[in-house]
Parts: structure tokens; C-alpha cells; sequence
């Protein structure tokens, strides 16, 4: 077995995607992501990879439409408003069906915002990256070995549905340093017989296009996308259950604010308070099955978030009027702590705290 | 040892991080489960830096030590801004050759170890930190001395294996003063 | 004097192109075809479609295609590029997606002598929204949003792409062109291929900006646009090289 080492998140996340086979990575610096954009400079020309500093989100997002067009893994990080100016382009690549992976290291906003971590991009993330009718694949590590082993997943997982996945990190996960066993790497492939990588005189040219002007055209590519969307939505939904069979509480969190809750739940078991954790791993598609399963034997649900209380309409979504759903959350970059939560959970229990 | 979370707090430079570093890789080799968060951003630039450390047996939920069982404080703005989050019967090792300063609390443990001169006299500037590093080490036994010295090699950056035996030294000057 | 001047080049699709009667840019997508064809490098050209008139030319060419948002056709190309430094890629814009909502992936691109080749047709108007002021429409042109003519004090004053990506170091070619007339044309031509011929010796950005009409926006005769260009948009856009690196070397 390999051996593990200690690595911060943003380091990981670059590492991994070179495990993956990614050659190829377009970014714009910002706070709290830099690293992965630093790590990749510095190992993308040994092992003759590609890392270009764009002049800006919205060419490296174009950038990584042109690589993934021409058929290689190809990636970008950046954070929260970072991703506000590519959303133009993750449209684009949706709606062209171009895979690639977009990491983003949340922080908190809305503007500038701040630099501490958030996952106030849930929305953005989950419903409305950019304009029109899409979804991307969205997961949410809440460890670094996690980030790790989502990456790789990302990358195929993209590549089979030709979409766009989207790691959503934060600038704790981000910054931090866990130990860490890195993967095996896997070679880069070239297999992708729509790309746009010139065809050689042998096939009809490709074309990747996001463009139909007939309505009917584009209403027809919507309903097959939506069915491909339905498919993933079916069978790609992942989440971890923690203490939740017998749980009359359970939270939902992911990410950081997923921690937080796990050390949570556990102060509560010890004061005999059954609470439990549900931790979405895939954001779209929303877990809704491991909740569901749940809804019949606990009283309450508690959405645990670093934001304003985005996911929590998803929960309230899936678990609809028949349990009561609670919202606990902090913003800006702050993080919530474990007795904070339990606080919640105690109150929501009918106690006092 | 069960749990402990150690915050180290000083100005950037010291190598408050390396520190943080060198116990996170350390209980890694101790077998334990290991966070290590820098605070980051305008603060890094020339300001104070501060890290947290989590050493557990199982698995770590918020990586962000806020009430920490050990501070470390390097300078006085850290050790007034901290000082009072420390968890009662907690541990408070200052470098009292930069801070003057006598800790106010009486629910804690302080040990006052004026590490920058301790290195200095030894002839190695700026290795505080290892002194403490040392102190650190003896009051709590985070982990083995064989594992702290593999997580002290782990750390240091290959083109700097030169420092590993002044590292050394101060961290056993750290344990005997 | 008219007569066939030859087969369709193989590079150009045979479907019918959707622009109106007098552009010309059905006479530019010509060249480049003949071009391609000439080069014999159909099957590694890949080409990136803008957004405005040219949206379209994924559908006329007969290499791979990529259709880019408004204005990053030149980060996209370089992704492509990057992605495939063997393959030929060019882009095909505008003058609203290259000089405006593009002008900072442009620059850029040039400035890290991306290599790519820009075809750039400047008409000094938007066509496809149908007829708006471009960042190249001159002082006291008349357009749907300059409806008092270009006012300079307001609307500021028309760019001059070539001279401006002419002080660029990463610029291997910048030269206007224009196909107003036999012999114009076929230095357009001669342009053209030399922009996607240093693409292939790996000199750097290659821009070609073809000063282009618009009859229909004009609200001109296709004669009477060819007219107007050489009387209003000559004298504002002189045809010539601005920059050639090839010619900078054969000096040395």
C-alpha cells in the first residue's frame, strides 16, 4: 500500500488530477485555491503537461472549452467569484457537452466577499452555474483523502456523460493538511471520437457546438440531456449515513460544516440524544434516497450549512411536510462548532441549552 | 494521550507553521489521526500567523482549534488574543524572551521558556520554534521521541536536510531547559 | 471579365451560406478553404466560430470545428491549441467579438504569441443583431444605436486593431486586407496563407483583418458598399502590414 503523507487540500487536488491523467489545467489565481494553480505550474512542465495562467476566469474557462472540445482531461480551479465569471462558460461546455473537472475553493461573499472558508455556492453550484437548462456533476469531499478519490471519479464520470463536474471544496478543506494516500496514476487516453482534434481526412468533420437555432432542435438536445440527467439522477446519487438507523435527529451537511456536525452528533449520542448525520457526497445529483429512507423513524432534520440556508431547501424538497426541517447555519467565513450544533440539536430535541 | 489540539500563534517568520507541520507528521507516524490548518490570507503577509493542530484517535471533525488544549504564543498580540480561549487545566507554553508579559489565567498550566535566546546562545537565530517544539514534546508526549524525530524529517524540505541536526539540537534544548 | 474561377475549394462545405447577397464573407471563407485545401491540412485544422455573423461557420467548413462564447474564440483557440500543438487552428471573428467583449482574451492571446491565426472581418458595424455600433464604426457613421452618426465624444473613437496588436512582441503577422477587387483579393489570399503557414513554423499570432461591408446594415447596394468602403473605411483602415516578423528576420 502506498504510503500515506500529509498534504494540504488545494495540493491534493492537483496531485489527484494528474493521477487521473489531467495534462492540461487553465486557471486565474485568487484566495483560498492559489495552491492548486501553484502546485500544477510547478509539476505540469515536468511531466510535459500543460499549465497556462489565463488573463482572466473568463478565458480560463474558455480555455478549458477549447481543450475539452479537442478531447483531453482538462481542468480549472478558482473560487467562489471566480466562478461567477466562468459561469458564462460552464454553459457553453454544457451545453456543448464537453467534459472537464472545475474545482472550486469556496469562500464567503456575495461580492468580494471575503477569504475564509463558505459554502455559500451551493445554489450556484446545484441549480444555476450559468444560463439555460443544464446540471454538472457536483461532489463535495469533506476530507482531503476524500478530494482525493473524487477526482478520479469526476474525471470518468465526466468523460462517460460528457458533462461538467464540479469539485466543491472550501478554503478549510482547501487549506488544510491531512494525511493522505495518494493514488495510483492512471496514463492519459485520447479516445474521444467526437472531439474536435481534426479529423485526419477520415470521418466527417466534428463540431462541438452549443448552438441551435431551430427551436425544436434545441427543445430535442434539452429532453435528451434532461434523460441522461434522469439516468444520473437515478444511480449516481452518493451520500454517507452515520448513526442515523435509529436517529430521531438527523443532519444534513456536507463538506465542512459536515465535520463539524460528525463531532456534533457524537457530544449528543453522549448525552443520549439520538441524532445521526447524513453527508451528501454528490450535490447533484441531491442525495434524496439516503434521506428519504429516513424520513419514517426520525422527528426532526436539521441542515447544517455555512451559508444562509441553500441545501436546506433541497432537504425540505425531499423530506416535504411530513417532518419538520431546521436550518442552522453561519456565513461570511465563519465556521460553526461542534456546541454550537449541538446546541441546536439539543433544542430541537425539546431541551434546554 | 487522548485528544489534544494545539493552536501555535506568533508572528510570520518563525515558523510557526513548520512547527504545526512537524507535530501533524509526527502524530501521523505515531498512528494517529492529524489536521494541520494555517490561517491564511492579509494576515500572512508580514503579519501574525497562527496554526491549528489536531491530534486524535479518531476521526477529526473541525480541523479549526478555537478552545485549544495547548497554546503555543510566540509574541504578545498571540498571546493576548488567545490566552483565554485555552480549555481550563489546558497548557500555555510563551517564549518569554519575546513576551514579557505574565499570563493572567490561574486555570492553566504556563510554562514560560525563553526559547529565542536559548537557540540564539546555542547559535542557531530563528530556530525557536524547535525549542518549544522540545517543550511541547516533554509536558504533553504527543508521540514517541523516534516518531518525532521521522515527523521532524518528514517535514524539512529535502534542499534544507542540512538543518535536520540543528533542528535536533534544539528540540533536545527545548526538552532539558 | 467574370468566369469560373475555379471548383469550390474542398475545405468549404457544400451547403448553401446564409449570408446576405454583397458580403463578403462568403469571399473570405473562400480563401481560407483554398488555403486549407492548398496547405493540404484539412484533417489536423481545427476552427473556432465566433458570435455574430460568422456564428455559423462550423457549418461551412469542413475541418473540426468549435463554437466559442462571444469574444473568447481566442482562449478557446488556445485550449485546442495547447490541447493539440500538432493540429492548425484558426479563429473567425468579428469585429464587435474581436475588438469588444474580445479585446482582452485577444491582447492576451497575442501577448503570449498564442499560435493561432485570427481572421478578422471588420465591417465597422454588428450585423447579426442587426446593424449596431462596433468598436471599428467610424466617426459620424450612421448605425441603430449611433443614430445621429458615431458622436466621438460620447462613443469614443474607432479601433485600430492591426496597429494596436502591432506593438505585441507575440505577434508574428498583422496585416489588412480587403477584398474589393481581383488584385485585393488575392493579396487577401496571400495573407491568409501566410498567417496559417507561420502558424506552422511556430512563429506566434497571425492576424488577417479584412476590411469587410455590410450592404445590408449599410443600407447600400452591394457596389455601393464596396464603394463606401474604399472612400470612408480605407482611409481610416489602410491596407498593409503591421507588423511581420518573417519580413523583421529576412532584414536581419
Amino acid at each position: 500500500m502506498a504510503e500515506k503523507v500529509l498534504m494540504k487540500g488545494n495540493e491534493a487536488i492537483a496531485e489527484a488530477a494528474i493521477a487521473a491523467g489531467c495534462r492540461h489545467f487553465f486557471g486565474y489565481p485568487i484566495t483560498p485555491q492559489t495552491e492548486v494553480a501553484a502546485y500544477m505550474s510547478k509539476r505540469m512542465p515536468k511531466i510535459g503537461g500543460v499549465y497556462l495562467q489565463a488573463e482572466s476566469e473568463v478565458a480560463s474557462i474558455n480555455m478549458v472549452l477549447g481543450a475539452g472540445a479537442a478531447g483531453v482531461r482538462v481542468m480549472t480551479s478558482t473560487s467562489s467569484p471566480g466562478i461567477s465569471l466562468m459561469s458564462e462558460g460552464i454553459s457553453y461546455i454544457a451545453g456543448s457537452d464537453v467534459p472537464c473537472l472545475i474545482v472550486n475553493v469556496e469562500r464567503g461573499g456575495p461580492g468580494l466577499g471575503g477569504i475564509q472558508p463558505s459554502q455559500s455556492d451551493y445554489f450556484q453550484a446545484t441549480k444555476a452555474t450559468g444560463h439555460g437548462d443544464f446540471h454538472m456533476l457536483v461532489f463535495a469531499p469533506s476530507t482531503v483523502q476524500e478530494t482525493v478519490d473524487l477526482i478520479s471519479d469526476a474525471f470518468d464520470l465526466g468523460d462517460k456523460y460528457r458533462m461538467p463536474t464540479m469539485i466543491l471544496s472550501d478554503g478549510l478543506l482547501g487549506q488544510m493538511m491531512e494525511p493522505v494516500i495518494l493514488p495510483e496514476h492512471k496514463e492519459p487516453t485520447d479516445d474521444k471520437d467526437w472531439a474536435a482534434k481534426g479529423h485526419q481526412g477520415k470521418r466527417a468533420h466534428n463540431v462541438v457546438n452549443s448552438l441551435y437555432i431551430d427551436p425544436k432542435e434545441l427543445e430535442d438536445l434539452n429532453f435528451k440531456r434532461f434523460e441522461k440527467y434522469k439516468h444520473i439522477m437515478e444511480t449516481e446519487q452518493r451520500a454517507e449515513e452515520y448513526l442515523v438507523n435509529d436517529a430521531d435527529i438527523i443532519i444534513v451537511a456536507f463538506g465542512a460544516s459536515s465535520r463539524i456536525s460528525h463531532s456534533a452528533v457524537d457530544m449528543a449520542r453522549k448525552q443520549g440524544i439520538k441524532a445521526g448525520l447524513i453527508r451528501p457526497i454528490t450535490l447533484w445529483p441531491f442525495p434524496e434516497k439516503f434521506i428519504k429512507k429516513h424520513v419514517g423513524h426520525a422527528k426532526a432534520f436539521l441542515s447544517v450549512e455555512m451559508n444562509m440556508g441553500q441545501m436546506v431547501e433541497d432537504v425540505k424538497l425531499t423530506v416535504k411536510d411530513e417532518k419538520p426541517v431546521h436550518f442552522f447555519g453561519r456565513t461570511g467565513g465563519m465556521v460553526p462548532t461542534p456546541k454550537e450544533v449541538l446546541e441546536q440539536i439539543i433544542k430541537i430535541n425539546g431541551g434546554e441549552c | 494521550m487522548t485528544d489534544m489540539n494545539i493552536l501555535l500563534a506568533g508572528f510570520g517568520g518563525q515558523g510557526i507553521l513548520f512547527t504545526g507541520k512537524v507535530i501533524a507528521y509526527s502524530g501521523l507516524m505515531e498512528g494517529k489521526e492529524v489536521s494541520w490548518l494555517p490561517s491564511y490570507g492579509p494576515e500572512m503577509r508580514g503579519g501574525t500567523a497562527n496554526c491549528s493542530v489536531c491530534l486524535s484517535d479518531a476521526a477529526i471533525g473541525s480541523p479549526l482549534v478555537t478552545n485549544p488544549d495547548v497554546l503555543v504564543a510566540m509574541n504578545l498580540p498571540s498571546l493576548d488574543k488567545f490566552e483565554n480561549d485555552v480549555v481550563p487545566g489546558g497548557l500555555i507554553i510563551v517564549d518569554s524572551s519575546i513576551i514579557k508579559k505574565k499570563v493572567e489565567r490561574t486555570d492553566v498550566k504556563t510554562i514560560y521558556i525563553p526559547a529565542s535566546e536559548i537557540a540564539e546562545n546555542a547559535g542557531i537565530k530563528g530556530a525557536a520554534n524547535m525549542v518549544i517544539l522540545g517543550k511541547l514534546f516533554k509536558e504533553t508526549n504527543f508521540c514517541t521521541p523516534d516518531n518525532l524525530d521521522k515527523g521532524l524529517q518528514k517535514t524539512i524540505p529535502a534542499k534544507k536536510m542540512d538543518l535536520l541536526d540543528k533542528n535536533r539540537l534544539c528540540i533536545k534544548l527545548g526538552t532539558e531547559n | 471579365m467574370s468566369k469560373v474561377m475555379g471548383e469550390r475549394p474542398k475545405a468549404l462545405l457544400d451547403v448553401p451560406l446564409h449570408y446576405c447577397p454583397g458580403c463578403t464573407h462568403g469571399i473570405v471563407h473562400r480563401l481560407v478553404a483554398e488555403v486549407i485545401d492548398e496547405l493540404g491540412i484539412e484533417g489536423k485544422t481545427v476552427g473556432v466560430a465566433s458570435v455574430g455573423c460568422s456564428v455559423f461557420t462550423y457549418n461551412y467548413f469542413g475541418c473540426d470545428m468549435v463554437q466559442a462564447p462571444h469574444g473568447r474564440a481566442p482562449a478557446v483557440a488556445t485550449g485546442v491549441k495547447r490541447a493539440r500543438p500538432e493540429d492548425v487552428v484558426f479563429t473567425y471573428q468579428g469585429d464587435g467579438d474581436l475588438a469588444a467583449i474580445g479585446m482582452g482574451e485577444t491582447v492576451h492571446a497575442a501577448a503570449r504569441g498564442e499560435n493561432i491565426v485570427a481572421i478578422f472581418i471588420n465591417n465597422a458595424i454588428y450585423g447579426m443583431t442587426g446593424g449596431q455600433m462596433a468598436p471599428t464604426t467610424l466617426p459620424g457613421q450612421v448605425t441603430q444605436t449611433t443614430p445621429y452618426g458615431r458622436d466621438t465624444s460620447v462613443a469614443g473613437t474607432p479601433i485600430r486593431v492591426c496597429e494596436l496588436l502591432s506593438s505585441v512582441k507575440g505577434v508574428a503577422l498583422a496585416q489588412r486586407v480587403t477584398v474589393d477587387s481581383v488584385k485585393n483579393v488575392k493579396a487577401a489570399k496571400k495573407a491568409i496563407k501566410k498567417a496559417f503557414e507561420y502558424q506552422m513554423a511556430g512563429k506566434g499570432y497571425c492576424i488577417v483583418e479584412v476590411v469587410s461591408t455590410c450592404p445590408t446594415n449599410w443600407g447600400m447596394s452591394p457596389a455601393e458598399s464596396l464603394q463606401w468602403l474604399r472612400d470612408n473605411m480605407l482611409p481610416y483602415y489602410p491596407l498593409g502590414v503591421y507588423k511581420d516578423v518573417g519580413e523583421e528576420e529576412a532584414k536581419e
